[in-house]
Protein backbone atom coordinates (compact mmCIF):
# COMPACT_ATOMS: atom_id res chain seq x y z
CA UNK A 1 0.00 0.00 0.00
CA UNK A 2 0.97 3.30 0.85
CA UNK A 3 4.69 3.62 0.55
CA UNK A 4 5.26 6.96 2.45
CA UNK A 5 3.57 7.25 5.95
CA UNK A 6 0.19 9.58 5.73
CA UNK A 7 0.85 12.85 7.51
CA UNK A 8 -1.38 16.02 7.60
CA UNK A 9 1.17 18.04 5.48
CA UNK A 10 0.60 15.44 2.90
CA UNK A 11 -3.45 14.57 3.28
CA UNK A 12 -3.51 18.41 2.25
CA UNK A 13 -1.47 18.43 -0.38
CA UNK A 14 -2.94 15.16 -1.76
CA UNK A 15 -6.30 17.20 -1.74
CA UNK A 16 -4.93 20.23 -3.09
CA UNK A 17 -3.34 18.38 -6.18
CA UNK A 18 -5.11 17.72 -9.94
CA UNK A 19 -5.33 14.79 -11.59
CA UNK A 20 -2.68 15.08 -14.19
CA UNK A 21 -3.05 14.35 -17.84
CA UNK A 22 0.05 14.51 -20.39
CA UNK A 23 1.18 12.51 -23.52
CA UNK A 24 4.68 11.78 -23.49
CA UNK A 25 6.87 9.20 -25.45
CA UNK A 26 5.93 5.96 -24.11
CA UNK A 27 1.77 7.44 -24.60
CA UNK A 28 -0.23 9.19 -22.54
CA UNK A 29 0.85 9.44 -19.18
CA UNK A 30 -0.49 10.13 -15.47
CA UNK A 31 -0.34 12.38 -12.78
CA UNK A 32 3.08 11.81 -11.08
CA UNK A 33 4.58 11.19 -14.36
CA UNK A 34 3.61 14.28 -15.75
CA UNK A 35 5.57 16.35 -13.35
CA UNK A 36 7.83 18.10 -15.54
CA UNK A 37 5.56 17.94 -18.48
CA UNK A 38 5.38 21.48 -18.32
CA UNK A 39 2.82 23.73 -20.14
CA UNK A 40 1.24 20.90 -22.26
CA UNK A 41 -0.30 18.84 -19.02
CA UNK A 42 -4.04 18.84 -18.51
CA UNK A 43 -6.08 18.67 -15.38
CA UNK A 44 -8.13 16.50 -16.49
CA UNK A 45 -10.59 16.30 -12.94
CA UNK A 46 -10.50 20.40 -13.65
CA UNK A 47 -11.86 20.13 -17.00
CA UNK A 48 -14.39 16.91 -16.10
CA UNK A 49 -15.86 18.56 -13.54
CA UNK A 50 -16.46 21.85 -15.57
CA UNK A 51 -17.35 20.23 -18.50
CA UNK A 52 -19.53 18.12 -16.70
CA UNK A 53 -21.56 21.16 -14.64
CA UNK A 54 -21.30 23.27 -17.32
CA UNK A 55 -23.37 20.81 -19.48
CA UNK A 56 -25.81 20.58 -16.88
CA UNK A 57 -25.96 23.98 -16.63
CA UNK A 58 -27.10 23.93 -20.19
CA UNK A 59 -29.35 21.25 -20.04
CA UNK A 60 -31.14 22.29 -16.88
CA UNK A 61 -31.64 25.68 -19.09
CA UNK A 62 -32.13 24.52 -22.65
CA UNK A 63 -34.73 22.13 -21.16
CA UNK A 64 -36.86 25.08 -19.64
CA UNK A 65 -36.23 27.43 -23.08
CA UNK A 66 -37.87 24.25 -24.90
CA UNK A 67 -41.37 23.98 -22.47
CA UNK A 68 -40.97 27.83 -22.31
CA UNK A 69 -44.73 29.38 -23.22
CA UNK A 70 -46.23 33.12 -22.85
CA UNK A 71 -48.99 30.94 -20.68
CA UNK A 72 -48.92 30.09 -16.57
CA UNK A 73 -45.60 29.40 -16.03
CA UNK A 74 -44.70 25.53 -13.67
CA UNK A 75 -42.71 26.00 -11.03
CA UNK A 76 -39.35 24.58 -12.86
CA UNK A 77 -40.16 27.08 -15.58
CA UNK A 78 -40.96 30.08 -13.03
CA UNK A 79 -37.69 29.23 -10.83
CA UNK A 80 -35.31 29.24 -14.19
CA UNK A 81 -37.02 32.71 -15.50
CA UNK A 82 -36.42 34.06 -12.26
CA UNK A 83 -32.89 33.37 -12.63
CA UNK A 84 -32.49 34.51 -16.21
CA UNK A 85 -34.58 37.47 -15.09
CA UNK A 86 -32.40 38.18 -12.17
CA UNK A 87 -29.35 38.34 -14.61
CA UNK A 88 -31.29 40.05 -17.39
CA UNK A 89 -32.32 42.91 -14.31
CA UNK A 90 -28.55 43.14 -13.28
CA UNK A 91 -27.24 43.56 -17.22
CA UNK A 92 -30.21 46.27 -18.04
CA UNK A 93 -28.97 48.58 -15.48
CA UNK A 94 -25.44 47.74 -15.70
CA UNK A 95 -24.76 47.50 -19.39
CA UNK A 96 -26.16 50.20 -21.53
CA UNK A 97 -24.34 49.57 -24.61
CA UNK A 98 -26.65 47.40 -27.46
CA UNK A 99 -25.57 43.41 -27.31
CA UNK A 100 -26.92 40.27 -27.63
CA UNK A 101 -23.42 38.25 -26.16
CA UNK A 102 -23.70 40.03 -22.72
CA UNK A 103 -26.61 38.88 -21.01
CA UNK A 104 -26.29 35.27 -21.98
CA UNK A 105 -22.84 35.70 -21.26
CA UNK A 106 -23.81 36.89 -17.70
CA UNK A 107 -25.86 34.18 -17.51
CA UNK A 108 -23.48 31.55 -18.10
CA UNK A 109 -20.88 32.81 -16.28
CA UNK A 110 -23.14 33.15 -12.87
CA UNK A 111 -25.00 29.73 -13.33
CA UNK A 112 -21.62 27.88 -13.96
CA UNK A 113 -19.10 29.80 -11.37
CA UNK A 114 -22.54 28.66 -9.17
CA UNK A 115 -22.64 25.02 -9.45
CA UNK A 116 -18.73 24.79 -9.83
CA UNK A 117 -18.73 26.59 -6.50
CA UNK A 118 -21.37 24.42 -4.95
CA UNK A 119 -19.00 21.28 -5.44
CA UNK A 120 -17.21 22.92 -2.84
CA UNK A 121 -20.24 21.68 -0.27
CA UNK A 122 -19.81 18.02 -1.00
CA UNK A 123 -17.51 16.69 1.74
CA UNK A 124 -14.30 17.17 0.82
CA UNK A 125 -13.71 13.82 1.62
CA UNK A 126 -16.38 11.96 -0.22
CA UNK A 127 -15.40 11.91 -4.32
CA UNK A 128 -11.40 11.82 -3.61
CA UNK A 129 -11.94 8.99 -1.39
CA UNK A 130 -14.41 7.45 -3.53
CA UNK A 131 -12.30 7.91 -6.91
CA UNK A 132 -9.17 6.37 -4.82
CA UNK A 133 -11.56 3.60 -4.30
CA UNK A 134 -12.20 2.78 -7.55
CA UNK A 135 -8.53 3.34 -8.53
CA UNK A 136 -7.71 0.76 -6.35
CA UNK A 137 -10.12 -1.84 -7.25
CA UNK A 138 -10.60 -1.33 -10.87
CA UNK A 139 -7.57 -0.36 -11.57
CA UNK A 140 -4.81 -1.83 -9.29
CA UNK A 141 -3.26 1.86 -8.74
CA UNK A 142 -2.23 2.91 -5.13
CA UNK A 143 -4.86 5.01 -4.16
CA UNK A 144 -2.86 7.58 -2.84
CA UNK A 145 -2.10 8.11 -6.44
CA UNK A 146 -5.13 8.89 -7.33
CA UNK A 147 -5.81 12.38 -7.28
CA UNK A 148 -9.58 14.05 -7.79
CA UNK A 149 -10.13 18.15 -7.01
CA UNK A 150 -13.94 18.38 -7.75
CA UNK A 151 -14.29 21.85 -7.55
CA UNK A 152 -12.84 23.75 -10.89
CA UNK A 153 -12.38 26.88 -9.41
CA UNK A 154 -10.09 26.33 -6.98
CA UNK A 155 -8.05 25.48 -9.80
CA UNK A 156 -6.62 28.88 -11.21
CA UNK A 157 -6.48 27.46 -14.90
CA UNK A 158 -10.39 27.19 -14.78
CA UNK A 159 -10.65 30.90 -13.19
CA UNK A 160 -7.86 32.00 -15.63
CA UNK A 161 -9.70 31.04 -18.40
CA UNK A 162 -12.94 32.41 -17.68
CA UNK A 163 -11.19 35.90 -17.05
CA UNK A 164 -9.07 35.07 -20.09
CA UNK A 165 -12.27 35.18 -22.24
CA UNK A 166 -13.92 38.01 -20.55
CA UNK A 167 -10.54 39.74 -20.97
CA UNK A 168 -10.71 39.32 -24.80
CA UNK A 169 -13.87 40.50 -25.17
CA UNK A 170 -13.22 43.79 -23.41
CA UNK A 171 -10.67 44.15 -25.85
CA UNK A 172 -12.72 43.47 -28.83
CA UNK A 173 -15.85 45.70 -27.39
CA UNK A 174 -13.51 48.64 -27.18
CA UNK A 175 -12.04 47.86 -30.62
CA UNK A 176 -15.80 47.40 -31.97
CA UNK A 177 -17.66 50.74 -30.67
CA UNK A 178 -14.46 53.35 -30.11
CA UNK A 179 -12.57 51.59 -33.04
CA UNK A 180 -9.01 50.88 -33.08
CA UNK A 181 -7.46 54.72 -32.85
CA UNK A 182 -10.23 55.48 -30.28
CA UNK A 183 -8.99 52.37 -27.95
CA UNK A 184 -5.54 53.93 -28.97
CA UNK A 185 -6.53 56.94 -27.47
CA UNK A 186 -8.38 55.80 -24.37
CA UNK A 187 -4.63 54.06 -23.61
CA UNK A 188 -2.53 56.57 -24.02
CA UNK A 189 -4.27 60.51 -23.88
CA UNK A 190 -5.79 59.78 -20.24
CA UNK A 191 -6.14 60.15 -17.59
CA UNK A 192 -3.35 63.12 -17.69
CA UNK A 193 -4.05 64.87 -20.89
CA UNK A 194 -3.27 68.60 -22.04
CA UNK A 195 -4.06 71.02 -24.43
CA UNK A 196 -0.86 72.02 -25.28
CA UNK A 197 0.70 69.18 -28.54
CA UNK A 198 3.91 68.87 -27.11
CA UNK A 199 2.73 68.17 -23.31
CA UNK A 200 0.53 65.80 -24.62
CA UNK A 201 3.53 63.13 -26.56
CA UNK A 202 5.13 63.59 -23.45
CA UNK A 203 2.50 62.26 -21.46
CA UNK A 204 1.55 59.59 -23.72
CA UNK A 205 4.24 56.87 -22.06
CA UNK A 206 2.47 57.76 -18.06
CA UNK A 207 -1.17 57.24 -19.52
CA UNK A 208 -0.25 53.65 -21.56
CA UNK A 209 1.67 52.80 -18.53
CA UNK A 210 -1.15 53.89 -15.71
CA UNK A 211 -3.61 52.78 -18.16
CA UNK A 212 -2.12 49.45 -19.60
CA UNK A 213 -2.03 48.77 -15.81
CA UNK A 214 -5.34 49.71 -15.13
CA UNK A 215 -6.65 47.71 -18.13
CA UNK A 216 -4.72 44.07 -17.42
CA UNK A 217 -5.80 44.62 -13.48
CA UNK A 218 -9.46 43.81 -14.41
CA UNK A 219 -8.78 39.96 -15.80
CA UNK A 220 -5.97 39.57 -13.08
CA UNK A 221 -8.54 40.47 -10.43
CA UNK A 222 -11.42 38.15 -11.60
CA UNK A 223 -8.93 35.06 -11.78
CA UNK A 224 -7.69 35.58 -8.53
CA UNK A 225 -10.47 36.89 -6.78
CA UNK A 226 -12.64 33.70 -7.70
CA UNK A 227 -9.44 31.72 -7.15
CA UNK A 228 -8.81 32.68 -3.75
CA UNK A 229 -11.93 33.07 -2.22
CA UNK A 230 -12.89 29.46 -3.23
CA UNK A 231 -9.16 28.12 -2.65
CA UNK A 232 -8.86 29.52 0.75
CA UNK A 233 -12.41 27.85 1.70
CA UNK A 234 -11.46 24.20 -0.03
CA UNK A 235 -8.22 24.74 2.09
CA UNK A 236 -10.24 25.44 5.63
CA UNK A 237 -12.94 22.28 4.28
CA UNK A 238 -10.21 20.25 4.11
CA UNK A 239 -8.80 21.18 7.76
CA UNK A 240 -11.81 20.96 9.17
CA UNK A 241 -11.59 17.57 7.69
CA UNK A 242 -8.33 16.28 9.24
CA UNK A 243 -9.37 16.87 12.39
CA UNK A 244 -11.68 14.03 13.57
CA UNK A 245 -14.99 13.94 15.36
CA UNK A 246 -14.64 17.50 16.36
CA UNK A 247 -15.32 18.52 12.14
CA UNK A 248 -19.24 18.16 12.37
CA UNK A 249 -20.26 21.00 13.87
CA UNK A 250 -17.16 23.13 12.58
CA UNK A 251 -17.87 21.51 9.39
CA UNK A 252 -21.51 22.71 9.65
CA UNK A 253 -20.70 25.99 10.57
CA UNK A 254 -18.82 26.79 7.55
CA UNK A 255 -20.69 25.12 5.23
CA UNK A 256 -23.48 27.62 6.17
CA UNK A 257 -21.02 30.60 5.97
CA UNK A 258 -19.80 29.18 2.70
CA UNK A 259 -22.94 29.24 0.90
CA UNK A 260 -22.79 33.07 1.06
CA UNK A 261 -19.41 32.92 -0.50
CA UNK A 262 -20.26 30.09 -3.31
CA UNK A 263 -23.26 32.80 -4.33
CA UNK A 264 -21.16 35.82 -3.84
CA UNK A 265 -18.11 35.34 -5.69
CA UNK A 266 -20.12 33.71 -8.42
CA UNK A 267 -22.34 37.23 -8.33
CA UNK A 268 -19.37 39.62 -8.13
CA UNK A 269 -17.89 37.68 -10.89
CA UNK A 270 -21.16 38.30 -13.44
CA UNK A 271 -21.44 41.40 -11.89
CA UNK A 272 -17.70 42.69 -12.62
CA UNK A 273 -17.82 41.04 -16.18
CA UNK A 274 -20.84 43.46 -16.89
CA UNK A 275 -18.98 46.48 -15.80
CA UNK A 276 -16.00 46.06 -17.32
CA UNK A 277 -17.98 45.08 -20.89
CA UNK A 278 -20.13 48.00 -20.29
CA UNK A 279 -16.95 50.35 -19.39
CA UNK A 280 -15.29 48.84 -22.78
CA UNK A 281 -18.09 49.63 -24.74
CA UNK A 282 -19.20 53.40 -23.76
CA UNK A 283 -16.74 56.10 -24.19
CA UNK A 284 -15.11 56.98 -21.12
CA UNK A 285 -13.93 60.44 -19.92
CA UNK B 1 -0.85 25.12 -9.31
CA UNK B 2 1.08 26.07 -12.74
CA UNK B 3 -1.08 27.52 -15.76
CA UNK B 4 -0.57 24.74 -18.21
CA UNK B 5 -2.64 23.63 -21.32
CA UNK B 6 -5.80 22.98 -19.13
CA UNK B 7 -6.44 26.76 -19.75
CA UNK B 8 -6.91 26.34 -23.51
CA UNK B 9 -9.50 23.52 -22.55
CA UNK B 10 -11.72 25.21 -20.07
CA UNK B 11 -11.30 28.49 -22.45
CA UNK B 12 -12.66 26.87 -25.64
CA UNK B 13 -15.29 25.18 -23.07
CA UNK B 14 -16.26 28.24 -21.84
CA UNK B 15 -16.24 29.66 -25.66
CA UNK B 16 -18.79 27.08 -26.52
CA UNK B 17 -20.82 27.07 -23.40
CA UNK B 18 -21.32 30.90 -23.67
CA UNK B 19 -22.04 30.61 -27.57
CA UNK B 20 -24.81 27.78 -27.34
CA UNK B 21 -26.49 29.78 -24.46
CA UNK B 22 -26.68 32.92 -26.54
CA UNK B 23 -28.46 30.93 -29.44
CA UNK B 24 -30.32 28.29 -27.64
CA UNK B 25 -31.46 29.16 -24.29
CA UNK B 26 -31.33 32.86 -23.37
CA UNK B 27 -33.37 34.36 -26.57
CA UNK B 28 -36.32 31.77 -26.28
CA UNK B 29 -36.32 31.88 -22.10
CA UNK B 30 -35.99 36.12 -22.51
CA UNK B 31 -38.74 36.04 -25.17
CA UNK B 32 -41.42 34.01 -23.61
CA UNK B 33 -40.80 36.33 -20.00
CA UNK B 34 -41.07 39.51 -22.21
CA UNK B 35 -44.00 38.12 -23.89
CA UNK B 36 -45.76 37.31 -21.07
CA UNK B 37 -44.87 40.87 -19.55
CA UNK B 38 -46.53 42.29 -22.26
CA UNK B 39 -49.54 39.67 -22.20
CA UNK B 40 -50.05 40.40 -18.59
CA UNK B 41 -49.48 44.37 -19.26
CA UNK B 42 -52.19 44.77 -21.95
CA UNK B 43 -54.42 42.30 -19.23
CA UNK B 44 -53.92 44.55 -16.83
CA UNK B 45 -54.89 47.53 -18.93
CA UNK B 46 -57.86 45.84 -20.95
CA UNK B 47 -59.37 44.95 -16.90
CA UNK B 48 -58.75 48.88 -16.29
CA UNK B 49 -60.63 49.86 -19.11
CA UNK B 50 -63.37 47.17 -18.54
CA UNK B 51 -63.65 48.55 -15.41
CA UNK B 52 -64.08 52.21 -16.19
CA UNK B 53 -66.83 50.93 -18.79
CA UNK B 54 -68.54 48.88 -16.00
CA UNK B 55 -68.72 52.15 -14.02
CA UNK B 56 -69.56 54.19 -16.89
CA UNK B 57 -72.68 52.13 -18.02
CA UNK B 58 -73.63 51.53 -14.25
CA UNK B 59 -74.01 55.10 -14.13
CA UNK B 60 -75.66 55.26 -16.72
CA UNK B 61 -78.22 52.60 -16.33
CA UNK B 62 -78.80 54.37 -12.71
CA UNK B 63 -79.90 57.85 -14.75
CA UNK B 64 -81.90 55.98 -17.03
CA UNK B 65 -84.03 54.39 -14.19
CA UNK B 66 -84.13 58.15 -12.90
CA UNK B 67 -85.50 59.25 -15.82
CA UNK B 68 -87.96 56.17 -15.87
CA UNK B 69 -89.37 57.10 -12.72
CA UNK B 70 -90.07 60.50 -13.20
CA UNK B 71 -91.78 59.36 -16.59
CA UNK B 72 -93.84 57.06 -14.71
CA UNK B 73 -94.93 59.38 -12.47
CA UNK B 74 -95.44 62.30 -14.60
CA UNK B 75 -97.87 59.65 -16.65
CA UNK B 76 -99.42 58.81 -13.55
CA UNK B 77 -100.25 62.63 -12.05
CA UNK B 78 -101.77 63.26 -16.25
CA UNK B 79 -103.67 60.00 -15.31
CA UNK B 80 -104.96 61.31 -12.19
CA UNK B 81 -105.78 65.04 -13.24
CA UNK B 82 -107.53 63.38 -17.03
CA UNK B 83 -109.86 60.78 -14.58
CA UNK B 84 -110.97 63.87 -12.54
CA UNK B 85 -111.43 65.86 -15.55
CA UNK B 86 -113.98 62.81 -17.04
CA UNK B 87 -115.60 62.62 -13.49
CA UNK B 88 -116.31 66.49 -13.51
CA UNK B 89 -117.28 66.73 -16.94
CA UNK B 90 -119.66 64.04 -16.44
CA UNK B 91 -121.33 65.06 -13.73
CA UNK B 92 -121.98 68.52 -15.42
CA UNK B 93 -123.39 66.76 -18.38
CA UNK B 94 -125.39 64.76 -16.13
CA UNK B 95 -126.63 68.09 -14.39
CA UNK B 96 -127.26 69.25 -17.59
CA UNK B 97 -129.76 66.48 -18.07
CA UNK B 98 -131.23 66.56 -15.43
CA UNK B 99 -131.85 70.14 -15.82
CA UNK B 100 -133.34 69.64 -19.42
CA UNK B 101 -135.28 67.25 -18.77
CA UNK B 102 -136.94 68.67 -15.82
CA UNK B 103 -137.67 71.70 -17.85
CA UNK B 104 -139.11 69.63 -20.65
CA UNK B 105 -141.43 68.28 -18.35
CA UNK B 106 -142.32 71.56 -16.76
CA UNK B 107 -143.10 72.91 -20.20
CA UNK B 108 -145.05 69.88 -21.31
CA UNK B 109 -147.11 69.98 -18.17
CA UNK B 110 -147.77 73.71 -18.76
CA UNK B 111 -148.67 73.39 -21.83
CA UNK B 112 -151.25 70.49 -20.79
CA UNK B 113 -152.60 73.03 -18.20
CA UNK B 114 -153.32 75.32 -20.85
CA UNK B 115 -154.56 73.03 -23.26
CA UNK B 116 -156.84 72.10 -20.56
CA UNK B 117 -158.14 75.83 -19.58
CA UNK B 118 -158.53 76.70 -23.01
CA UNK B 119 -161.10 73.70 -23.34
CA UNK B 120 -162.65 74.03 -19.55
CA UNK B 121 -162.83 78.16 -20.89
CA UNK B 122 -165.06 77.06 -23.81
CA UNK B 123 -167.09 74.58 -21.90
CA UNK B 124 -167.66 76.99 -19.14
CA UNK B 125 -168.72 79.35 -22.07
CA UNK B 126 -170.43 77.54 -24.02
CA UNK B 127 -172.29 76.39 -20.32
CA UNK B 128 -172.92 79.42 -19.47
CA UNK B 129 -174.56 81.10 -22.89
CA UNK B 130 -176.35 77.59 -22.73
CA UNK B 131 -177.45 79.15 -18.98
CA UNK B 132 -178.00 82.43 -19.87
CA UNK B 133 -180.08 81.01 -22.91
CA UNK B 134 -182.23 79.14 -21.33
CA UNK B 135 -182.52 82.29 -18.43
CA UNK B 136 -183.03 84.86 -20.78
CA UNK B 137 -184.11 82.60 -24.05
CA UNK B 138 -186.86 84.88 -24.44
CA UNK B 139 -186.15 88.03 -24.26
CA UNK B 140 -182.10 88.14 -25.44
CA UNK B 141 -181.31 87.83 -28.83
CA UNK B 142 -178.37 85.47 -29.34
CA UNK B 143 -176.78 87.56 -31.96
CA UNK B 144 -176.93 91.13 -30.54
CA UNK B 145 -175.63 90.23 -26.42
CA UNK B 146 -173.12 87.71 -27.64
CA UNK B 147 -170.20 90.01 -27.35
CA UNK B 148 -171.34 90.76 -24.02
CA UNK B 149 -170.92 87.21 -23.24
CA UNK B 150 -167.80 86.78 -25.45
CA UNK B 151 -166.79 89.70 -22.35
CA UNK B 152 -167.88 87.14 -19.66
CA UNK B 153 -165.87 84.66 -21.09
CA UNK B 154 -162.61 85.84 -21.20
CA UNK B 155 -163.49 87.47 -17.85
CA UNK B 156 -163.40 83.48 -16.75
Amino acid sequence: MAAEEVTLSSHIQHHLTNAKMCSTDAGLAFNKACADSGFWTWHVDTLAWSIGLGLIFLWIFRSAAKKSTIGVPGKFQCFIEMVVEFVGANVRDTYHGNSKLVAPLALTIFVWVFLMNLMDLVPVDFLPAFAGFVGEQAFGMDSHDVYMKIVPTTDLNMTAALALGVFILMIGYSIKIKGIGGFIAELTLHPFSSKNKLMMAILIPFNLLLETIALVAKPFSLALRLFGNLYAGEMIFILIGAIGLMQLPLHFVWAVFHIMVIVLQAFVFMMLTIVYLSMASTESH
Amino acid sequence: MNLNATLIGELIAFVVFVWFCMKFVWPPLNGAIEARQKKIEDGLAASDEAEKELERVRAQGAEQLKEAKAQAAEIIEQAKKRAALIVDEETTRGQQEREKIIAQGHSEIESERNRVKEELRSQVAALSIAGAEKILEREINQATHSDIVEKLVAEL
